[in-house]
């Protein structure tokens, strides 16, 4: 995955992720993880590891039921 | 290079729901208030919320958005069509709402062929009041009234709404989506925007059910919940259009 010369910023909202996990199972590069942190809810939530690794393709944007994912493209 | 980006859309409030973790509600209002971005009709659509989980729609979505008795969202659409028939009207209601409750609405509008368009959120339990059986509840499942399981003898049938509903003059667009992966996701949503569509063509009834997500009425976590829908309520709710005149 060297050919990538985008930049993206994902932007996770954690402090209201519920922690369904329905965007973990669906990232295709699997850099979504449940963190063992509990936020300000009470759940437990979804962080994001090796962010270079994301290709923007928006499945965890399409997923989340409570659409705190957001994900920007530059250039 | 071109610049695209997932972002909230504009016609969801800056705030955040009440919903279980992993419900499909919020998918389905996300994927509504795109589809209304995209065709810039915010300022001329009216919503009308069901009773049930989604009874608060009002205070998620950012355009008018009024509230209907249980099961009476089609009749109170009929009215705001028919007094403002140059408005985008939609019903957003639920199996319990919309399949027992409010039955005959449901059948007179479409038999009407009022111009509005209906959204209904198949997940097949009465998830507010904590997970009852409902019509759409499939036979064997159990539910909190019916803990051994539906049984056909006692409790009848599962209720095929879109199939039901197809075969009446007046309804004009009748498809199944569901919202548990990506892919069904933007199909759902391009179904909807059809729907919408027929409706801004003057065309008469249209209805989209969404199969969905209510973990906490099935008592099972986001994950099973999803792969339960995929796996057995599709086989008894098949996905596709019923009938698009
Ligand atoms: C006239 C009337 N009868 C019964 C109720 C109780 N009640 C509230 S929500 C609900 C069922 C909603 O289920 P559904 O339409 O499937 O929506 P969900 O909560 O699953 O999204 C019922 C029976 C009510 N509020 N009003
Ligand atoms: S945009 Fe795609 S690759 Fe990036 S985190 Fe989301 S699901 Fe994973
Ligand atoms: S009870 Fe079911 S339908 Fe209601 S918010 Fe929870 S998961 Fe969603």
């Amino acid at each position: 995955m060297k050919v990538l010369t985008k930049k993206y910023k994902i932007i996770i909202d954690t402090q209201h992720c519920k922690g369904c996990e329905l965007c973990v199972i669906n990232c295709p590069q699997k850099i979504l993880i449940l963190s063992d942190k509990i936020n300000k809810l009470g759940y437990r939530y979804v962080e994001i590891t090796n962010e270079e690794n994301c290709t923007a393709c928006g499945r965890c944007y399409l997923m989340c039921p409570d659409y705190l994912i957001e994900i920007y493209i530059d250039k | 290079m071109e610049r695209t980006q997932f972002v909230k859309p504009k016609s969801l409030k800056n705030t955040h729901h009440n919903y279980c973790p992993g419900c499909g509600h919020g998918i389905i209002h996300r994927i509504i208030a795109e589809i209304i971005d995209e065709l810039n009709i915010r300022e001329k659509t009216i919503a009308v919320a069901p009773v049930g989980c989604a009874v608060f729609a009002y205070d998620y979505w950012d355009f008018d958005v009024t509230e209907a008795p249980h099961g009476r969202p089609p009749a109170v659409a009929t009215g705001i069509k028919r007094v403002l028939p140059d408005r985008i009207v939609f019903t957003y209601q639920g199996d319990g709402d919309l399949a027992a409750i409010g039955t005959a609405e449901i059948i007179h509008a479409a038999n009407r062929s009022e111009n509005i368009t209906v959204i209904f959120v198949n997940n097949t339990v009465y998830g507010m009041t904590q997970g009852q059986m409902a019509p759409t509840t499939l036979i064997g499942q159990k539910t909190l009234t019916t803990p051994y399981g539906r049984d056909a003898n006692r409790d009848g049938y599962p209720l095929k709404v879109c199939e039901l509903l197809s075969v009446l003059d007046g309804t004009k667009f009748s498809a199944r989506g569901m919202v548990t992966n990506p892919k069904e996701i933007i199909k759902t949503k391009s179904l909807i925007k059809k729907a919408f569509f027929k409706q801004i063509e003057n065309k008469g009834f249209s209805i989209v059910e969404v199969l969905s997500m209510c973990p906490s009425g099935l008592h099972m976590n986001p994950i099973e919940t999803k792969e339960w829908v995929e796996k057995e309520l599709t086989k008894f709710f098949p996905l596709g259009v019923f009938k698009d005149v």
